[in-house]
């Protein structure tokens, strides 16, 4: 029998939740169930950071503090975490030194973001960092718009609390709670409600399968971080959801000598080391996917399944000729990413299936990566143009070119005029790299929207192109950008 | 007896004013104990409300069927204009805004019902349930669109001196163009927000998250035919207001109040982010005609400048924001022969508002955009045309007739300024890198900012306070300002503190209330501490002296001779508690209460004849920038800001800092980031986070420096401070400045046509026009 409650632990005893609409979101369960106001709502779109609410869960034995949107996360899929809410912090014997921080930095004005900012801090102050740079500071608050402060007493805030490595109240019960942790038998599927309107957590894939066999105008969910908008925005009335985070199997990513393979309840935040290895851009452009509460509850996966024309995974994997895994009951088939994507909100989908996995294939050793996401603002921006290369040289010559897109058609794309007016000439050429900008004139006609026109996209997609040979050819980025320089790109450790 | 003589502050040891101390509810925001209406336990019964709006944005509704809204669930009525018992007009002044559109809609989103019902979610789901018919009509959306129709809200207006024409005519340098500037969503954290409490008969508590309470109270009686005394409304704190809550938060608290005197149950209304974008007016977008003369060192001759304003569908504050405008056109600079003309122009779309600068901002853009054009044209460094052009003495007139008497402010910081960001020689750095790079550019500007204090309706320069000490000598401090996260309240209570002499922690700071402090200005124009630090000083004082003369007779000395401080009060070698003379006031009969009005002195105005002194004073200000540019993809990163602000003697420096550094982070994403896309059938395309961009930390330039100028307000103002809260987004003009110095490097010489905001798009289109963009 499958556990038919929602469990997780709040304050230090465990919670269990039956009797609940399976689209409630974490933000409505803590302020209108609870009646815990100290965390608000500012966009209910996962934008704004307002609502975040630090998970804890044990991970290789140990405690893991992640920031998440609560505004967009359905209250299901904090099962056998610990949910921190501001609240939480601070004790008989005073502010936690990330509160202390935010006063005696003068971090709050009118008030209203900090609950998030201090939650956000929060879960760096237990990023286990030796030392607190700047950029990871702006990571970490990505998802955080504050309105008031212009942020630089905030980011002082930050300096002073994650360079305070005393052990705080959480720390000091980290054992207790991890043994709290072994009531929720990871092995145990969860169903919340009934035929008709449930809330499914299954933990065996098998059960997952035939939960999308059963109900096939269910709605499966991995972070939740789109579906969460269609609750809350398009007030979907979504009665059935499947959620695949417990799902051990779908949870790892698998690394061969020639290919990375991301399982469908990978994180991005989980994804991220595997991806910065293949190139620097990579890691780039990893972290400026959303934001850093984005990152720990969407997924690689979903950024895919999702069909968007304007995510930013997608022509990053199509220059790695990346391969799907769907599975429909017992069988699974695999098919090109290429071939994913069909046409605007149109998938090579069959109802009762789900997307597994996806491989990557790594670049070789004549291989050139380039990536670029043009947005109005930097960090937590949807692309405007979003623009991927793999170029292989040798001998000075390219021998093969992968172009993708995003934001430039319907669906994410190859641009396969341009790869083909720089085959077999020089790298070196600027010749040849303006012909790759010419040969996109044939690739695409893209819209003009709010993000960009169509001018403005079709101009900057050749001069990346530009951008990205010249690059490729020797130009020091130092010479061609303004930011992720490649020059002094951090060395992982 | 005045203990205190506040002319020469410096030479006193004050215990809290001037002091960094942390925003009153600093500890409560950190741990989320700080209570939002929103967040404050909801009666039994609160019925929640959603708001249906307009899908068209001009024309006529044939049919509005709202059957199935009121059968849906939960539903408990539903408003229309025909239930409002009083006047349906939400509108500030002018009368032209209704709260619920009858007949006619002017944009799309304008609100046509409401829902009321038992939650919030079941209002929201209901209110799609409508079946609207239109007659529409094709609305004007743009600048363009309303001249070509000839439409406006208000009529037009001018002022200025001499004879433009003949002077521009007879200069060297003849310079003219247009360029747009962009509006801005105020994107407070918290969205509008009311909660409306019948009482006995026609009485209500409204809890609204609004600038202004009075305007909130006067309202709300005027949509249900009721008394101003019948309303007290009250506002504890807002989660940001930026000017968006001055004007337009009354609609919202309306709504709940009529859904609470036809219910007589508690009616809440928060809504969501989308609505609150697309139901709330913005800064007004412009558009700037300009034309100049100057002679061939760059020293202005002449200037005629127009300014086309998109007002939206109604007046609201349009007269005030676009005078705020032209009052601003001539930022620092003297200009002898001078226009400046402006137009109101209605458009299909939500009514602009308040905002932060108010107006200021853009008819400072202006300005700083046509010295930038005299400096590419005459070759000279910006920085230079800039300061020959400065006020100085037989060179103090404005365009308005009032002389900017502390000119030499200007010069001071300025020069203090250009000295501390070394700008000079990062000029000669940037030159030096620019020829050697074709696709990476830099540029530096450093441009000032002279900023009006002082409501132009001279009438409303007024504030009150209201004080009472308890007999166990804690304080109850009341005043007409309200606390959007700038630090007013904690101004004031520090003011009340050192006129007590006691501790801030016995100052209790109440919510604002319109039952406690009556007919108070709306928070804005920079004004709180001005006028409600002052009335509240007043006020202390009153008392003080009463205590004050009491002591004295008791022990038979004079009043003057009697110093309040450290919570104690000492006649001669006497030292007696603070609690134990309000005790002994109180048996002794003594008032301990006193309400206390203020009126800033010297300002008049009279705006047909365009004659006086709008402002008090002025708050002055520079900023350095730095940025660097992409030519390929017109992307743009701040790398450093040196800012200089003159806040007077500072009441509170961290407070005065935090404006300083949020208000110029809030015009760098006016100017920058902050797009309003509206299509051509008037729907605004950016209304939540995900499209509509402000800055993040990232934004922020990791070299920032900001510094307060070191003096004294020259009018007697409150400790001699100056108001800080909008100077300081026009600092953010350096930015855009920068920005057009980094695209003229690419052909100097030639007009650069950037608009703001200058986002990616826009500067790479510049970028195309001087020859660039295409790579190697």
């Amino acid at each position: 029998m499958p556990r038919s409650t929602i469990s997780f632990i709040r304050r230090g005893q465990r919670v269990d939740v039956s009797n609940i609409d399976p689209k409630t979101t974490l933000l409505d369960w803590l302020r209108l169930h609870e009646r815990s106001t100290g965390t608000k709502e500012g966009c209910a779109e996962g934008d704004c950071g307002a609502c975040t609410v630090v998970l804890a869960r044990e991970r290789d034995g140990k405690l893991v503090y992640e920031p998440v949107n609560s505004c967009i996360m359905l209250l299901g899929q904090v099962d056998g975490s610990e949910v921190i809410t501001v609240e939480d912090l601070a004790t008989s014997q005073g502010l936690h030194k990330v509160q202390r921080a935010m006063v005696e930095n003068h971090g709050s004005q009118c008030g209203f973001c900090t609950p998030g900012i201090v939650m956000s801090l929060f879960a760096l102050s237990h990023a286990g960092r030796e030392i607190i740079d700047r950029s990871a500071i702006n990571d970490a608050l990505a998802g955080n718009l504050c309105r008031c402060t212009g942020y630089r007493p905030i980011v002082d805030a930050a300096i002073q609390a994650c360079s305070d490595h005393s052990p705080d109240h959480f720390d000091a019960r980290a054992e207790k709670t991890l043994e709290l942790f072994k009531q929720f038998r990871s092995l145990e599927d969860v169903f919340v409600g009934d035929d008709d309107s449930f809330f499914a957590a299954p933990a065996a894939e098998s059960s997952l399968a035939f939960l999308v066999q059963k109900y096939p105008d269910a709605t499966l969910i991995a972070g939740a971080t789109d579906v969460g908008l269609w609750i809350t925005k398009g007030l979907a009335p979504i009665k059935k959801l499947i959620w695949l985070g417990r799902i051990r199997a779908l949870a790892g990513v698998e690394e061969t000598e020639a290919t990375i393979s991301i399982g469908a309840g990978v994180t991005h935040e989980t994804a991220a080391p595997y991806l910065a290895a293949i190139d620097q851009d990579f890691s780039e452009i990893a972290g400026r996917f959303g934001s850093q509460q984005v990152r720990t509850s969407g997924t690689v996966v979903g950024n895919i399944a999702n069909g968007s024309p304007i995510g930013d995974w997608p022509p990053c994997f199509l220059i790695l000729d990346a391969e799907l895994e769907l599975r429909a009951g017992l069988a699974t088939r695999t098919l090109p990413l290429e071939d994913f994507f069909i046409a605007y909100k149109k998938q090579n989908r069959e109802p009762g299936e789900y997307l597994r996995r996806v491989i990557l294939k790594k670049p070789g050793a004549h291989d050139h990566i380039r990536l670029f996401k043009i947005t109005k603002r930097r960090d937590e921006d949807i692309s405007a143009v979003m623009s991927a290369f793999r170029i292989t040289v040798e001998e000075g010559l390219i021998t093969q070119a992968r172009i993708a897109f995003g934001g430039m058609a319907g669906t994410p794309k190859r641009a396969q005029s341009a790869e083909a007016a720089i085959i077999g000439l020089p790298i070196k050429d600027i010749a040849t790299w303006r012909a790759g900008a010419e040969g996109l004139s044939a690739d695409f006609s893209p819209l003009s929207d709010h993000r960009a026109s169509a001018e403005y996209r079709m101009r900057v997609a050749r001069n990346l192109i530009i951008k990205a040979l010249a690059e490729m050819a020797g130009v020091p980025s130092s010479s061609t950008r303004i930011v992720g320089l490649r020059e002094d790109a951090h060395v992982a450790p | 007896m005045s203990p205190h003589d506040m002319l020469d502050v410096s030479q006193k040891s004050l215990r809290h004013v001037g002091k960094s101390l942390a925003h009153d509810s600093a500890a409560r925001h950190v741990q989320g104990s700080a209570i939002y209406i929103d967040d404050m336990p909801e009666p039994e019964g609160t019925l929640h409300i959603a708001i249906g709006g307009s899908p068209v944005a001009r024309g006529l509704m044939r049919v509005l069927d709202l059957d199935a809204v009121r059968s849906a669930a939960g539903v408990v009525t539903v408003l229309t204009a025909d239930d409002i018992p009083g006047k349906n007009d939400v509108s500030p002044a002018m009368g032209d805004d209704p709260m619920f559109a009858k007949d006619r809609v002017e944009f799309i989103g304008q609100a046509l019902f409401a829902v009321v019902a038992t939650t919030r979610d079941a209002a929201r789901r209901a209110v799609r349930l409508v079946k609207s018919t239109f007659d529409e009509e094709p609305p004007s959306v743009t600048v363009e669109d309303a001249v070509e129709r000839n439409e406006t809200v208000l009529p037009n207006y001018e002022f200025g001196r001499g004879n433009t024409d003949e002077a521009i005519a007879g200069s060297r340098v003849k310079l003219s163009g247009h360029f747009r500037i962009g509006g801005q969503e105020h994107f407070y954290l918290e969205g509008q927000v009311s909660l409306a409490i019948p009482g006995e008969g026609d009485e209500l508590l409204v809890y609204a998250s609004s600038q202004h309470p009075t305007e909130v109270q006067h309202v709300v009686a005027r949509v249900l035919g009721i008394s101003d005394a019948q309303v007290t409304c009250e506002v504890r704190r807002m989660g940001g207001g930026f000017g968006g809550k001055e004007s337009q938060a009354s609609q919202w608290a309306a709504i709940a109040a009529l859904a609470a005197k036809l219910t007589r149950k508690p009616c809440k209304i928060r809504l969501d982010r989308d609505d609150d974008m697309m139901l709330t007016g913005k800064r007004h977008d412009f558009r700037v005609d300009w034309e100049l003369g100057a002679d061939e060192n760059g020293t202005l001759r002449a200037a005629e400048i127009s300014l086309l304003a998109r007002c939206g569908y109604s007046a609201d504050l349009s007269q005030g924001v676009v005078d705020r405008a032209m009052f601003h056109s001539d930022n620092s600079y003297f200009i002898p022969d001078v226009r400046i003309s402006s137009r109101r122009l209605k458009t299909n779309t939500v009514s602009n508002t308040a905002f932060r600068g108010f107006g200021g901002p853009q008819g400072m853009l202006a300005m700083e955009r046509m010295i930038d054009a005299l400096a590419s044209a005459t070759g000279r460094d910006p920085l230079d045309i800039r300061k020959a052009n400065f006020y100085s003495e037989g060179r103090d007139k404005t365009p308005f007739g009032m002389s900017v008497e502390d000119h030499d402010v200007l010069h001071q910081l300025v020069s203090q300024l250009e000295i501390s960001s070394d700008y000079r020689a990062r000029r000669a750095h940037i030159d030096a890198f620019n020829k050697e790079s074709p696709l990476i550019r830099r540029g530096i500007a450093l441009t000032p900012v002279k900023f009006g204090i002082s409501f132009t309706l001279t009438q409303m320069n007024q504030g009150g306070a209201l004080v009472h000490v308890y007999s166990d000598g804690s304080v109850h401090l009341n005043h007409g300002g309200t606390e959007m996260g700038q630090g007013l309240f904690l101004k004031v209570a520090q003011i009340v503190a050192e006129e007590f002499g006691i501790s801030l922690h016995r100052v209790r700071i109440m919510p604002t209330s319109t039952g406690k402090v009556p007919n108070t200005s709306p928070t804005a124009a920079s004004a709180g501490t001005d006028l409600n630090g002052m009335a509240s000083m007043l006020a202390a004082r009153a008392i003080k002296e009463r205590m004050a003369k009491f002591a004295a007779e008791s022990r038979g000395v004079n009043p003057g001779d009697i110093i309040f401080r450290d919570d104690a009060v000492f006649v001669g070698n006497e030292k007696i508690e603070f609690a134990a003379l309000a005790k002994a006031c109180h048996a002794g009969r003594i008032h301990l209460s006193k309400a206390s009005h203020y009126k800033t002195p010297k300002v008049v105005w009279d705006r047909p004849t365009a004659v006086g002194r709008p402002f008090y004073y002025f708050a002055y200000g520079a900023a350095c920038s730095e940025v660097v540019i992409d030519t390929l993809t017109g992307e743009m990163k701040l790398e450093r800001v040196d800012i200089l602000h003159d806040v007077g003697r500072s009441l509170n420096p961290a407070i005065d800092i935090g404006q300083i550094e949020g208000g110029f982070v809030q015009g760098l994403g006016w100017l920058t980031t902050e797009e309003l896309v509206y299509d051509a059938k008037g729907h605004l395309k950016t209304h939540a986070p995900s499209t509509y961009k402000i800055p993040v930390a990232s934004d922020i330039p990791e070299d920032f420096r900001v510094s307060l100028f070191d003096g004294a307000n020259r009018e007697d103002t409150v400790y001699r401070s100056k108001a800080v809260g909008e100077p300081p987004v026009m600092l953010a003009i350096s930015v855009f400045s920068a920005i057009l110095n980094a695209i003229q490097s690419l052909q100097p010489g030639t007009p650069v046509p950037l608009n703001a905001p200058a986002t990616p798009e826009e500067i790479l289109k510049a970028v195309q026009a001087l020859g660039g963009g295409g790579g190697f």
